[in-house]
Protein backbone atom coordinates (compact mmCIF):
# COMPACT_ATOMS: atom_id res chain seq x y z
CA UNK A 1 0.00 0.00 0.00
CA UNK A 2 1.19 3.89 -0.88
CA UNK A 3 1.31 5.57 2.26
CA UNK A 4 0.72 8.90 1.43
CA UNK A 5 -3.24 7.97 0.39
CA UNK A 6 -3.42 7.00 3.94
CA UNK A 7 -4.04 10.12 5.03
CA UNK A 8 -5.32 13.54 4.21
CA UNK A 9 -8.61 13.51 1.40
CA UNK A 10 -9.79 10.60 -0.65
CA UNK A 11 -10.15 12.70 -4.00
CA UNK A 12 -8.96 16.24 -4.39
CA UNK A 13 -9.23 18.47 -7.50
CA UNK A 14 -7.68 21.98 -7.75
CA UNK A 15 -8.84 24.14 -10.65
CA UNK A 16 -8.98 21.03 -12.91
CA UNK A 17 -10.09 21.30 -16.27
CA UNK A 18 -11.11 19.50 -19.27
CA UNK A 19 -11.84 21.00 -22.95
CA UNK A 20 -12.43 19.19 -25.95
CA UNK A 21 -11.64 20.14 -29.45
CA UNK A 22 -15.00 19.70 -31.78
CA UNK A 23 -15.63 20.45 -35.08
CA UNK A 24 -18.74 22.26 -35.59
CA UNK A 25 -19.46 22.18 -39.36
CA UNK A 26 -16.32 23.52 -40.86
CA UNK A 27 -15.29 25.63 -37.99
CA UNK A 28 -13.65 24.15 -35.00
CA UNK A 29 -14.35 25.23 -31.05
CA UNK A 30 -13.22 24.18 -27.51
CA UNK A 31 -15.85 23.10 -25.33
CA UNK A 32 -15.15 23.21 -21.60
CA UNK A 33 -16.43 20.08 -20.16
CA UNK A 34 -14.83 20.47 -16.96
CA UNK A 35 -14.14 24.28 -15.97
CA UNK A 36 -11.97 24.86 -13.08
CA UNK A 37 -13.50 21.96 -10.37
CA UNK A 38 -11.93 22.45 -6.94
CA UNK A 39 -13.03 20.03 -4.79
CA UNK A 40 -12.14 18.00 -1.25
CA UNK A 41 -13.70 14.71 -0.23
CA UNK A 42 -12.40 12.65 2.75
CA UNK A 43 -12.53 9.24 3.23
CA UNK A 44 -16.06 7.69 4.31
CA UNK A 45 -17.58 10.71 2.59
CA UNK A 46 -20.91 9.87 0.63
CA UNK A 47 -21.04 12.07 -2.05
CA UNK A 48 -23.43 12.90 -4.78
CA UNK A 49 -22.04 14.52 -7.42
CA UNK A 50 -25.29 15.50 -9.89
CA UNK A 51 -25.77 17.58 -12.60
CA UNK A 52 -27.45 17.67 -16.00
CA UNK A 53 -26.53 15.69 -19.34
CA UNK A 54 -23.81 16.81 -20.26
CA UNK A 55 -22.51 19.02 -17.32
CA UNK A 56 -19.19 17.33 -16.92
CA UNK A 57 -19.91 14.33 -14.55
CA UNK A 58 -18.38 11.85 -16.48
CA UNK A 59 -15.46 13.80 -17.55
CA UNK A 60 -14.87 14.36 -14.08
CA UNK A 61 -14.94 10.46 -13.57
CA UNK A 62 -12.38 10.05 -16.54
CA UNK A 63 -9.78 12.75 -15.25
CA UNK A 64 -10.42 11.17 -11.69
CA UNK A 65 -10.00 7.57 -12.43
CA UNK A 66 -7.19 8.33 -15.51
CA UNK A 67 -8.86 7.64 -18.13
CA UNK A 68 -8.44 11.31 -19.43
CA UNK A 69 -6.09 13.84 -19.12
CA UNK A 70 -6.72 16.95 -17.68
CA UNK A 71 -5.89 20.02 -19.87
CA UNK A 72 -5.46 22.78 -16.91
CA UNK A 73 -5.37 22.20 -12.81
CA UNK A 74 -4.94 19.23 -10.66
CA UNK A 75 -6.23 15.85 -9.03
CA UNK A 76 -5.23 13.30 -6.67
CA UNK A 77 -7.03 10.49 -6.10
CA UNK A 78 -6.28 8.03 -2.78
CA UNK A 79 -3.51 10.27 -2.79
CA UNK A 80 -1.94 9.51 -6.23
CA UNK A 81 -1.67 11.09 -9.87
CA UNK A 82 -4.71 9.16 -11.84
CA UNK A 83 -2.32 9.48 -15.27
CA UNK A 84 1.11 8.38 -13.95
CA UNK A 85 -0.48 6.31 -11.22
CA UNK A 86 -3.32 4.73 -12.97
CA UNK A 87 -1.90 1.27 -12.17
CA UNK A 88 -1.80 1.29 -8.37
CA UNK A 89 -4.73 3.56 -8.37
CA UNK A 90 -6.80 1.05 -10.05
CA UNK A 91 -6.17 -1.26 -6.86
CA UNK A 92 -8.12 1.22 -4.51
CA UNK A 93 -10.77 2.40 -6.55
CA UNK A 94 -14.01 0.58 -8.22
CA UNK A 95 -15.96 2.15 -10.82
CA UNK A 96 -19.22 0.96 -11.93
CA UNK A 97 -20.89 2.28 -15.36
CA UNK A 98 -24.31 1.87 -14.83
CA UNK A 99 -24.37 1.85 -18.77
CA UNK A 100 -21.10 -0.26 -19.65
CA UNK A 101 -20.88 -3.15 -18.47
CA UNK A 102 -17.34 -4.25 -17.17
CA UNK A 103 -18.07 -8.15 -17.24
CA UNK A 104 -17.99 -10.66 -19.35
CA UNK A 105 -20.87 -11.04 -21.40
CA UNK A 106 -20.93 -14.70 -22.61
CA UNK A 107 -19.58 -16.00 -19.20
CA UNK A 108 -21.22 -17.30 -15.97
CA UNK A 109 -21.06 -14.35 -13.22
CA UNK A 110 -19.09 -16.91 -11.46
CA UNK A 111 -16.23 -17.07 -14.03
CA UNK A 112 -16.13 -13.10 -14.77
CA UNK A 113 -15.62 -12.74 -10.88
CA UNK A 114 -12.44 -15.40 -11.00
CA UNK A 115 -11.19 -13.57 -13.58
CA UNK A 116 -11.44 -10.14 -11.94
CA UNK A 117 -9.95 -11.78 -8.21
CA UNK A 118 -6.86 -12.91 -11.25
CA UNK A 119 -6.88 -9.29 -12.26
CA UNK A 120 -6.65 -7.63 -9.44
CA UNK A 121 -3.97 -10.80 -7.43
CA UNK A 122 -6.74 -11.89 -4.64
CA UNK A 123 -5.51 -14.61 -2.53
CA UNK A 124 -7.46 -17.68 -2.75
CA UNK A 125 -8.71 -17.10 0.62
CA UNK A 126 -9.51 -13.88 0.05
CA UNK A 127 -11.50 -14.13 -3.24
CA UNK A 128 -13.22 -16.70 -1.53
CA UNK A 129 -14.43 -14.51 1.51
CA UNK A 130 -15.01 -11.30 -0.72
CA UNK A 131 -17.04 -13.40 -3.42
CA UNK A 132 -18.98 -15.27 -0.61
CA UNK A 133 -19.69 -11.49 1.42
CA UNK A 134 -21.04 -10.02 -1.69
CA UNK A 135 -22.61 -13.15 -3.17
CA UNK A 136 -24.96 -13.14 -0.10
CA UNK A 137 -25.32 -9.27 0.42
CA UNK A 138 -26.24 -8.55 -3.01
CA UNK A 139 -28.29 -11.97 -3.49
CA UNK A 140 -26.38 -13.14 -6.58
CA UNK A 141 -26.71 -16.64 -5.50
CA UNK A 142 -29.56 -17.60 -7.97
CA UNK A 143 -27.72 -16.53 -11.18
CA UNK A 144 -24.61 -17.19 -10.49
CA UNK A 145 -24.13 -19.65 -13.25
CA UNK A 146 -25.66 -17.58 -15.57
CA UNK A 147 -24.14 -15.92 -18.72
CA UNK A 148 -24.29 -12.10 -18.19
CA UNK A 149 -26.14 -11.53 -21.18
CA UNK A 150 -29.04 -13.59 -19.92
CA UNK A 151 -29.33 -11.79 -16.82
CA UNK A 152 -32.17 -8.87 -16.20
CA UNK A 153 -30.93 -5.55 -15.90
CA UNK A 154 -31.53 -5.71 -12.19
CA UNK A 155 -29.47 -8.57 -11.54
CA UNK A 156 -26.79 -7.47 -14.40
CA UNK A 157 -26.44 -4.01 -11.89
CA UNK A 158 -25.92 -6.04 -9.31
CA UNK A 159 -23.22 -8.39 -10.93
CA UNK A 160 -21.54 -5.33 -11.66
CA UNK A 161 -21.26 -3.54 -8.16
CA UNK A 162 -20.18 -6.81 -6.84
CA UNK A 163 -17.52 -6.92 -9.98
CA UNK A 164 -16.36 -3.08 -8.93
CA UNK A 165 -16.00 -3.62 -5.53
CA UNK A 166 -14.35 -7.83 -5.20
CA UNK A 167 -10.70 -5.98 -4.61
CA UNK A 168 -12.51 -4.32 -1.41
CA UNK A 169 -11.67 -0.51 -2.92
CA UNK A 170 -11.37 2.02 -0.54
CA UNK A 171 -13.47 4.89 -3.21
CA UNK A 172 -16.16 3.50 -4.78
CA UNK A 173 -17.10 5.71 -7.85
CA UNK A 174 -20.99 4.72 -9.54
CA UNK A 175 -22.29 6.22 -12.82
CA UNK A 176 -25.98 6.26 -12.64
CA UNK A 177 -25.98 2.85 -10.75
CA UNK A 178 -29.89 3.23 -10.40
CA UNK A 179 -30.59 3.71 -13.86
CA UNK A 180 -33.75 1.49 -15.45
CA UNK A 181 -34.20 -0.24 -12.16
CA UNK A 182 -37.20 -1.27 -10.74
CA UNK A 183 -38.06 0.32 -7.19
CA UNK A 184 -37.20 -3.04 -5.14
CA UNK A 185 -33.77 -3.57 -7.29
CA UNK A 186 -33.16 0.24 -6.47
CA UNK A 187 -33.92 -0.17 -2.98
CA UNK A 188 -31.45 -3.16 -2.38
CA UNK A 189 -28.72 -1.72 -4.20
CA UNK A 190 -29.18 1.12 -1.59
CA UNK A 191 -29.56 -0.97 1.33
CA UNK A 192 -26.21 -2.67 -0.15
CA UNK A 193 -24.05 0.26 -0.43
CA UNK A 194 -25.41 1.88 3.22
CA UNK A 195 -24.05 -1.29 4.81
CA UNK A 196 -20.69 -1.38 2.70
CA UNK A 197 -20.16 2.32 3.45
CA UNK A 198 -20.62 1.48 7.35
CA UNK A 199 -19.34 -2.03 7.70
CA UNK A 200 -15.80 -1.25 5.53
CA UNK A 201 -15.68 2.82 5.51
CA UNK A 202 -15.85 2.91 1.66
CA UNK A 203 -15.72 6.22 -0.08
CA UNK A 204 -18.61 6.51 -2.42
CA UNK A 205 -18.89 9.53 -5.34
CA UNK A 206 -21.76 8.94 -6.83
CA UNK A 207 -23.98 10.31 -10.62
CA UNK A 208 -27.32 10.19 -10.47
CA UNK A 209 -30.39 11.43 -12.14
CA UNK A 210 -32.46 9.71 -9.32
CA UNK A 211 -32.91 12.12 -6.45
CA UNK A 212 -33.77 9.39 -3.87
CA UNK A 213 -30.50 7.83 -4.42
CA UNK A 214 -29.26 11.44 -3.13
CA UNK A 215 -31.53 11.47 -0.14
CA UNK A 216 -30.92 7.77 1.11
CA UNK A 217 -27.39 7.90 0.27
CA UNK A 218 -25.34 10.49 0.62
CA UNK A 219 -24.19 12.95 3.14
CA UNK A 220 -23.11 15.39 0.41
CA UNK A 221 -23.96 16.59 -2.60
CA UNK A 222 -21.83 18.25 -5.26
CA UNK A 223 -23.88 20.09 -8.30
CA UNK A 224 -21.90 20.49 -11.81
CA UNK A 225 -23.43 22.88 -14.28
CA UNK A 226 -21.42 23.79 -17.66
CA UNK A 227 -18.45 21.83 -16.13
CA UNK A 228 -18.34 24.62 -13.36
CA UNK A 229 -19.19 23.79 -9.60
CA UNK A 230 -22.98 25.52 -8.58
CA UNK A 231 -23.44 23.61 -5.37
CA UNK A 232 -21.40 22.15 -2.44
CA UNK A 233 -23.55 21.08 0.68
CA UNK A 234 -26.24 18.68 2.39
CA UNK A 235 -29.09 17.85 0.90
CA UNK A 236 -31.60 20.64 2.79
CA UNK A 237 -29.07 23.18 2.18
CA UNK A 238 -29.26 22.02 -1.46
CA UNK A 239 -33.24 22.55 -1.27
CA UNK A 240 -33.18 25.92 0.55
CA UNK A 241 -31.06 27.18 -1.79
CA UNK A 242 -33.37 25.94 -4.37
CA UNK A 243 -36.56 26.95 -2.55
CA UNK A 244 -37.52 23.13 -4.27
CA UNK A 245 -41.10 22.26 -3.35
CA UNK A 246 -42.26 19.32 -2.29
CA UNK A 247 -45.12 17.35 -3.67
CA UNK A 248 -47.82 15.28 -1.46
CA UNK A 249 -50.13 13.16 -3.49
CA UNK A 250 -53.59 12.29 -1.97
CA UNK A 251 -56.13 9.28 -3.00
CA UNK A 252 -59.47 10.08 -1.82
CA UNK A 253 -62.55 7.99 -1.31
CA UNK A 254 -64.88 10.16 -3.75
CA UNK A 255 -64.00 12.39 -6.40
CA UNK A 256 -63.44 15.75 -5.14
CA UNK A 257 -63.66 19.75 -6.69
CA UNK A 258 -59.59 21.23 -6.86
CA UNK A 259 -58.48 21.13 -3.66
CA UNK A 260 -57.31 24.94 -4.24
CA UNK A 261 -58.60 26.45 -0.73
CA UNK A 262 -55.69 25.30 1.67
CA UNK A 263 -53.29 27.58 3.30
CA UNK A 264 -50.61 25.23 3.92
CA UNK A 265 -50.33 23.75 -0.05
CA UNK A 266 -50.83 24.91 -3.26
CA UNK A 267 -53.11 22.64 -5.68
CA UNK A 268 -51.09 21.19 -8.70
CA UNK A 269 -53.21 18.99 -10.73
CA UNK A 270 -56.30 16.44 -10.66
CA UNK A 271 -56.66 13.04 -12.08
CA UNK A 272 -59.76 10.66 -12.26
CA UNK A 273 -62.06 13.30 -11.87
CA UNK A 274 -60.60 14.51 -8.55
CA UNK A 275 -60.07 11.14 -7.31
CA UNK A 276 -56.26 11.80 -7.01
CA UNK A 277 -54.92 15.14 -6.64
CA UNK A 278 -51.36 16.76 -6.46
CA UNK A 279 -50.42 19.15 -3.63
CA UNK A 280 -47.05 21.16 -3.72
CA UNK A 281 -46.01 22.66 -0.24
CA UNK A 282 -42.57 24.62 1.00
CA UNK A 283 -40.69 22.01 3.17
CA UNK A 284 -39.26 25.25 5.00
CA UNK A 285 -42.94 26.96 5.92
CA UNK A 286 -45.04 23.34 6.62
CA UNK A 287 -44.92 19.55 6.46
CA UNK A 288 -46.23 17.06 4.78
CA UNK A 289 -48.12 15.58 8.11
CA UNK A 290 -49.73 19.25 8.36
CA UNK A 291 -51.04 19.27 4.71
CA UNK A 292 -52.34 15.86 5.08
CA UNK A 293 -54.37 16.60 8.10
CA UNK A 294 -55.68 20.36 6.34
CA UNK A 295 -56.55 17.71 3.27
CA UNK A 296 -58.31 15.23 5.79
CA UNK A 297 -60.67 18.16 7.13
CA UNK A 298 -62.09 18.40 3.86
CA UNK A 299 -61.85 14.68 2.36
CA UNK A 300 -61.64 10.91 3.19
CA UNK A 301 -57.62 10.49 2.55
CA UNK A 302 -57.18 6.40 1.47
CA UNK A 303 -53.74 6.82 0.40
CA UNK A 304 -50.69 8.94 0.13
CA UNK A 305 -47.17 9.44 -1.73
CA UNK A 306 -44.54 11.99 -1.67
CA UNK A 307 -43.16 12.57 -4.97
CA UNK A 308 -39.26 13.12 -4.71
CA UNK A 309 -37.96 16.55 -6.38
CA UNK A 310 -36.83 15.99 -10.13
CA UNK A 311 -32.99 16.36 -10.64
CA UNK A 312 -33.29 18.17 -13.61
CA UNK A 313 -35.57 20.61 -11.95
CA UNK A 314 -33.11 21.14 -9.22
CA UNK A 315 -30.27 21.79 -11.18
CA UNK A 316 -32.43 24.36 -13.26
CA UNK A 317 -33.25 26.36 -10.42
CA UNK A 318 -29.86 26.40 -9.04
CA UNK A 319 -28.20 27.63 -12.52
CA UNK A 320 -30.94 30.20 -12.90
CA UNK A 321 -30.45 31.33 -9.10
CA UNK A 322 -26.60 31.38 -9.80
CA UNK A 323 -27.25 33.86 -12.79
CA UNK B 1 8.05 -8.38 -5.59
CA UNK B 2 5.25 -10.81 -7.22
CA UNK B 3 6.43 -14.13 -8.52
CA UNK B 4 6.24 -14.15 -12.10
CA UNK B 5 3.32 -16.71 -11.85
CA UNK B 6 1.51 -14.63 -9.74
CA UNK B 7 2.35 -12.08 -12.12
CA UNK B 8 0.84 -14.04 -15.45
CA UNK B 9 -2.71 -14.92 -13.41
CA UNK B 10 -4.66 -12.23 -14.92
CA UNK B 11 -3.62 -12.98 -18.32
CA UNK B 12 -4.03 -16.31 -18.01
CA UNK B 13 -7.53 -16.50 -16.42
CA UNK B 14 -8.67 -14.25 -19.10
CA UNK B 15 -7.28 -16.14 -22.11
CA UNK B 16 -7.98 -19.70 -20.62
CA UNK B 17 -11.81 -18.58 -20.06
CA UNK B 18 -11.87 -17.54 -23.80
CA UNK B 19 -10.28 -20.54 -24.97
CA UNK B 20 -12.75 -22.53 -22.87
CA UNK B 21 -15.75 -20.40 -23.86
CA UNK B 22 -14.69 -21.26 -27.83
CA UNK B 23 -15.07 -24.63 -27.60
CA UNK B 24 -17.78 -25.13 -25.38
CA UNK B 25 -20.21 -25.99 -28.21
CA UNK B 26 -18.31 -27.78 -30.22
CA UNK B 27 -20.88 -28.19 -33.43
CA UNK B 28 -19.84 -24.20 -33.90
CA UNK B 29 -16.29 -24.69 -32.67
CA UNK B 30 -16.04 -27.50 -35.58
CA UNK B 31 -17.42 -25.14 -38.43
CA UNK B 32 -15.65 -22.07 -37.57
CA UNK B 33 -12.61 -24.25 -38.11
CA UNK B 34 -14.31 -25.92 -41.22
CA UNK B 35 -14.48 -22.16 -42.37
CA UNK B 36 -10.59 -20.99 -41.16
CA UNK B 37 -9.59 -24.33 -43.23
CA UNK B 38 -11.28 -23.05 -46.00
CA UNK B 39 -9.87 -19.78 -45.97
CA UNK B 40 -6.44 -21.09 -45.59
CA UNK B 41 -6.71 -23.56 -48.79
CA UNK B 42 -8.60 -21.23 -51.17
CA UNK B 43 -5.39 -19.01 -50.44
CA UNK B 44 -3.31 -21.50 -50.89
CA UNK B 45 -5.14 -23.10 -54.70
CA UNK B 46 -4.64 -19.18 -55.65
CA UNK B 47 -0.86 -20.06 -56.26
CA UNK B 48 -1.70 -23.72 -57.44
CA UNK B 49 -3.95 -22.11 -60.50
CA UNK B 50 -1.16 -19.10 -61.05
CA UNK B 51 1.14 -22.13 -61.67
CA UNK B 52 -0.83 -23.69 -64.10
CA UNK B 53 -0.43 -20.88 -66.44
CA UNK B 54 3.28 -20.32 -65.90
CA UNK B 55 6.12 -22.23 -64.15
CA UNK B 56 8.13 -19.82 -62.79
CA UNK B 57 7.46 -16.94 -60.78
CA UNK B 58 10.07 -13.90 -59.46
CA UNK B 59 12.88 -16.90 -60.08
CA UNK B 60 10.42 -19.08 -58.20
CA UNK B 61 9.35 -22.85 -58.84
CA UNK B 62 6.40 -23.93 -57.36
CA UNK B 63 7.35 -25.70 -54.73
CA UNK B 64 9.75 -22.68 -53.94
CA UNK B 65 6.49 -20.73 -53.89
CA UNK B 66 5.06 -23.25 -51.57
CA UNK B 67 7.84 -22.61 -49.18
CA UNK B 68 7.43 -18.65 -49.32
CA UNK B 69 3.97 -19.08 -48.27
CA UNK B 70 4.12 -21.74 -45.83
CA UNK B 71 6.23 -19.55 -43.82
CA UNK B 72 4.42 -16.46 -44.42
CA UNK B 73 1.37 -17.73 -43.99
CA UNK B 74 2.29 -19.83 -40.54
CA UNK B 75 3.70 -16.86 -38.77
CA UNK B 76 0.59 -14.99 -39.82
CA UNK B 77 -2.15 -17.33 -38.82
CA UNK B 78 -0.29 -17.93 -35.36
CA UNK B 79 -0.23 -13.64 -35.17
CA UNK B 80 -3.96 -13.57 -35.98
CA UNK B 81 -4.39 -15.98 -33.59
CA UNK B 82 -2.95 -14.20 -30.60
CA UNK B 83 -3.34 -10.48 -31.82
CA UNK B 84 -5.97 -10.39 -34.56
CA UNK B 85 -8.37 -9.19 -32.32
CA UNK B 86 -6.63 -6.43 -31.46
CA UNK B 87 -6.63 -4.35 -34.90
CA UNK B 88 -10.51 -3.88 -34.18
CA UNK B 89 -9.87 -1.50 -31.55
CA UNK B 90 -12.28 0.84 -32.73
CA UNK B 91 -15.34 -2.02 -31.48
CA UNK B 92 -13.84 -1.75 -28.03
CA UNK B 93 -13.39 1.73 -27.69
CA UNK B 94 -17.63 1.47 -28.73
CA UNK B 95 -18.21 -0.81 -26.14
CA UNK B 96 -16.68 0.80 -23.28
CA UNK B 97 -14.07 -1.99 -22.72
CA UNK B 98 -10.72 0.40 -23.42
CA UNK B 99 -12.15 2.20 -20.42
CA UNK B 100 -12.58 -1.06 -18.07
CA UNK B 101 -9.05 -1.92 -19.25
CA UNK B 102 -8.04 1.63 -17.23
CA UNK B 103 -9.67 0.80 -14.13
CA UNK B 104 -7.52 -2.49 -13.83
CA UNK B 105 -4.00 -2.32 -12.76
CA UNK B 106 -2.45 -4.08 -15.61
CA UNK B 107 -0.74 -2.13 -18.95
CA UNK B 108 -3.42 -1.36 -21.60
CA UNK B 109 -1.95 -2.81 -24.43
CA UNK B 110 -0.86 -6.15 -22.63
CA UNK B 111 -4.77 -6.32 -21.75
CA UNK B 112 -6.06 -5.67 -25.00
CA UNK B 113 -3.40 -8.04 -26.32
CA UNK B 114 -4.91 -11.00 -24.03
CA UNK B 115 -8.25 -10.28 -24.25
CA UNK B 116 -9.17 -12.26 -26.76
CA UNK B 117 -7.79 -15.99 -28.64
CA UNK B 118 -9.27 -16.70 -31.99
CA UNK B 119 -8.69 -20.58 -31.36
CA UNK B 120 -10.07 -21.68 -34.71
CA UNK B 121 -7.13 -20.00 -36.62
CA UNK B 122 -5.47 -23.05 -35.65
CA UNK B 123 -7.32 -24.80 -39.02
CA UNK B 124 -5.18 -21.93 -41.42
CA UNK B 125 -2.25 -22.60 -39.19
CA UNK B 126 -2.42 -26.21 -40.16
CA UNK B 127 -2.37 -25.03 -43.92
CA UNK B 128 0.44 -22.94 -43.64
CA UNK B 129 2.26 -25.68 -41.86
CA UNK B 130 1.68 -27.88 -44.12
CA UNK B 131 2.61 -26.02 -47.32
CA UNK B 132 5.74 -25.27 -45.51
CA UNK B 133 6.77 -28.97 -45.21
CA UNK B 134 5.74 -29.74 -48.42
CA UNK B 135 7.73 -26.71 -49.63
CA UNK B 136 10.93 -27.84 -47.53
CA UNK B 137 10.77 -31.25 -49.02
CA UNK B 138 10.30 -30.11 -52.18
CA UNK B 139 11.80 -26.76 -52.88
CA UNK B 140 15.45 -28.08 -52.60
CA UNK B 141 16.31 -26.47 -50.37
CA UNK B 142 20.34 -27.49 -49.31
CA UNK B 143 20.32 -28.67 -45.99
CA UNK B 144 22.48 -27.07 -43.31
CA UNK B 145 22.84 -26.24 -39.67
CA UNK B 146 22.64 -22.84 -41.15
CA UNK B 147 19.25 -23.77 -42.91
CA UNK B 148 18.06 -25.33 -39.84
CA UNK B 149 18.47 -22.46 -37.75
CA UNK B 150 17.32 -20.23 -40.54
CA UNK B 151 13.61 -21.79 -40.38
CA UNK B 152 12.68 -21.56 -36.75
CA UNK B 153 14.32 -18.10 -36.75
CA UNK B 154 12.47 -16.66 -39.44
CA UNK B 155 9.27 -17.80 -38.44
CA UNK B 156 9.43 -16.66 -35.29
CA UNK B 157 11.04 -13.44 -36.50
CA UNK B 158 7.81 -13.58 -38.99
CA UNK B 159 5.09 -14.11 -36.11
CA UNK B 160 6.88 -11.18 -34.32
CA UNK B 161 6.67 -8.57 -37.78
CA UNK B 162 2.91 -9.72 -38.08
CA UNK B 163 2.01 -9.44 -34.70
CA UNK B 164 3.22 -5.88 -34.20
CA UNK B 165 1.72 -5.11 -38.18
CA UNK B 166 -1.17 -5.72 -35.63
CA UNK B 167 -0.58 -3.56 -32.77
CA UNK B 168 0.15 -1.19 -35.58
CA UNK B 169 -2.81 -0.93 -36.87
CA UNK B 170 -4.78 -0.49 -33.69
CA UNK B 171 -2.72 2.37 -32.43
CA UNK B 172 -3.64 4.01 -35.95
CA UNK B 173 -7.53 2.59 -35.58
CA UNK B 174 -7.28 5.44 -32.16
CA UNK B 175 -7.52 8.77 -34.74
CA UNK B 176 -9.24 6.44 -37.87
CA UNK B 177 -12.35 5.60 -35.74
CA UNK B 178 -13.37 3.50 -39.17
CA UNK B 179 -9.88 3.61 -40.54
CA UNK B 180 -9.90 -0.66 -40.54
CA UNK B 181 -10.30 -0.27 -44.24
CA UNK B 182 -7.35 1.72 -44.46
CA UNK B 183 -5.34 -0.37 -42.41
CA UNK B 184 -6.88 -3.85 -43.34
CA UNK B 185 -4.40 -2.38 -46.63
CA UNK B 186 -1.10 -3.17 -44.98
CA UNK B 187 -2.44 -5.82 -42.79
CA UNK B 188 -3.87 -8.39 -44.90
CA UNK B 189 -2.64 -6.25 -47.82
CA UNK B 190 1.32 -7.06 -46.00
CA UNK B 191 -0.03 -11.02 -45.50
CA UNK B 192 -0.43 -11.34 -49.27
CA UNK B 193 2.49 -9.60 -50.34
CA UNK B 194 4.41 -11.57 -48.06
CA UNK B 195 3.29 -14.99 -49.43
CA UNK B 196 4.57 -13.74 -52.85
CA UNK B 197 8.23 -13.35 -54.02
CA UNK B 198 9.41 -9.97 -54.26
CA UNK B 199 11.29 -9.95 -56.90
CA UNK B 200 7.64 -9.27 -58.71
CA UNK B 201 7.50 -6.36 -56.80
CA UNK B 202 7.29 -2.74 -58.45
CA UNK B 203 10.26 -0.59 -57.20
CA UNK B 204 7.28 1.11 -54.53
CA UNK B 205 5.83 -2.03 -53.38
CA UNK B 206 9.69 -2.76 -52.70
CA UNK B 207 9.74 0.04 -50.47
CA UNK B 208 6.69 -0.13 -48.83
CA UNK B 209 6.51 -3.96 -48.31
CA UNK B 210 10.07 -4.49 -48.58
CA UNK B 211 11.37 -2.22 -45.70
CA UNK B 212 8.41 0.45 -44.37
CA UNK B 213 6.83 -2.94 -43.30
CA UNK B 214 8.86 -5.58 -43.81
CA UNK B 215 7.32 -7.99 -45.37
CA UNK B 216 9.53 -9.55 -47.29
CA UNK B 217 11.67 -10.58 -44.45
CA UNK B 218 8.44 -12.69 -43.09
CA UNK B 219 9.44 -15.42 -46.07
CA UNK B 220 10.86 -14.18 -49.15
CA UNK B 221 13.94 -13.15 -48.17
CA UNK B 222 14.94 -16.10 -45.59
CA UNK B 223 13.94 -18.61 -48.59
CA UNK B 224 16.04 -17.23 -50.98
CA UNK B 225 18.92 -17.58 -48.48
CA UNK B 226 18.06 -21.32 -48.21
CA UNK B 227 17.18 -22.08 -51.38
CA UNK B 228 20.69 -20.16 -52.52
CA UNK B 229 18.49 -18.02 -55.15
CA UNK B 230 20.25 -15.42 -57.04
CA UNK B 231 18.87 -11.99 -54.87
CA UNK B 232 16.63 -9.08 -56.83
CA UNK B 233 18.17 -5.96 -56.85
CA UNK B 234 17.71 -3.46 -53.75
CA UNK B 235 17.20 -7.01 -51.35
CA UNK B 236 20.71 -8.87 -51.29
CA UNK B 237 20.90 -12.00 -49.89
CA UNK B 238 22.10 -11.37 -46.68
CA UNK B 239 18.93 -9.88 -45.78
CA UNK B 240 17.67 -13.70 -45.17
CA UNK B 241 19.10 -13.49 -41.90
CA UNK B 242 17.72 -10.25 -40.71
CA UNK B 243 14.44 -11.17 -40.18
CA UNK B 244 14.46 -10.57 -36.53
CA UNK B 245 15.90 -7.08 -37.42
CA UNK B 246 12.67 -6.56 -39.13
CA UNK B 247 10.82 -7.89 -36.64
CA UNK B 248 12.12 -4.96 -34.05
CA UNK B 249 11.30 -2.18 -36.17
CA UNK B 250 7.70 -3.29 -36.62
CA UNK B 251 7.55 -3.04 -32.96
CA UNK B 252 8.61 -0.05 -32.50
CA UNK B 253 6.58 1.46 -34.83
CA UNK B 254 3.93 -0.64 -33.68
CA UNK B 255 4.44 0.55 -29.68
CA UNK B 256 4.91 4.32 -31.17
CA UNK B 257 1.49 3.99 -32.42
CA UNK B 258 0.21 2.53 -30.14
CA UNK B 259 1.69 5.16 -27.80
CA UNK B 260 0.39 7.99 -29.63
CA UNK B 261 -2.85 6.86 -30.12
CA UNK B 262 -3.56 6.42 -26.72
CA UNK B 263 -1.81 9.91 -25.14
CA UNK B 264 -4.21 10.93 -27.98
CA UNK B 265 -7.76 8.78 -26.50
CA UNK B 266 -6.35 10.25 -23.11
CA UNK B 267 -6.20 13.55 -24.94
CA UNK B 268 -2.52 14.56 -23.19
CA UNK B 269 -1.01 15.64 -26.40
CA UNK B 270 0.12 13.59 -29.59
Amino acid sequence: MSGASNSGAIIETDGLTREFRVRDGKRRRVLTAVDGLTVRIEPGEAVGYIGANGAGKSTTIKMLTGILVPTAGRVLTCGLRPVPDRRRLARQVGVVFGQRSQLWWDLPVRESFRILAAIHSLARAEEASRTAELVEQLELASFLSVPVRQLSLGQRMRAEVAAALLHSPRLVILDEPTIGLDVLSKQRLREFLIGERRLHGTTLLLTTHDMGDVERLCNRILVIDHGRLAYDGDLPGLSRTVGAERVLVVDLAEPMPDLTGLDSARHLSSEAGGLRQRLAFDAEQTTAAKVLAAVSDKAQVLDFTMEEPDIEDVVRRIYAASR
Amino acid sequence: MASTRERLRPYRAVLASRARSQRAYRTSFALDLGGSLLVGLVELAEIWVLFSNVTTLGGMSFHQILLVFGLADLAFSLADLFFGHVDTLPAFLRAGTLDAFYLRPQPILLQLITSDISLRRLARAAVGAAALGVGLATSGVSWSPRTAVLVPLSLVSGYATFAALFVWAAGLQFFLLDGSEMTNAFVYGGRYAATQPASVWSRPLKLVFGFFFPMAFTAYLPAVTMLGLPSPQWLPAWLGWCAPAAAAWSWLMALLCWRWGLRHYQGGGG
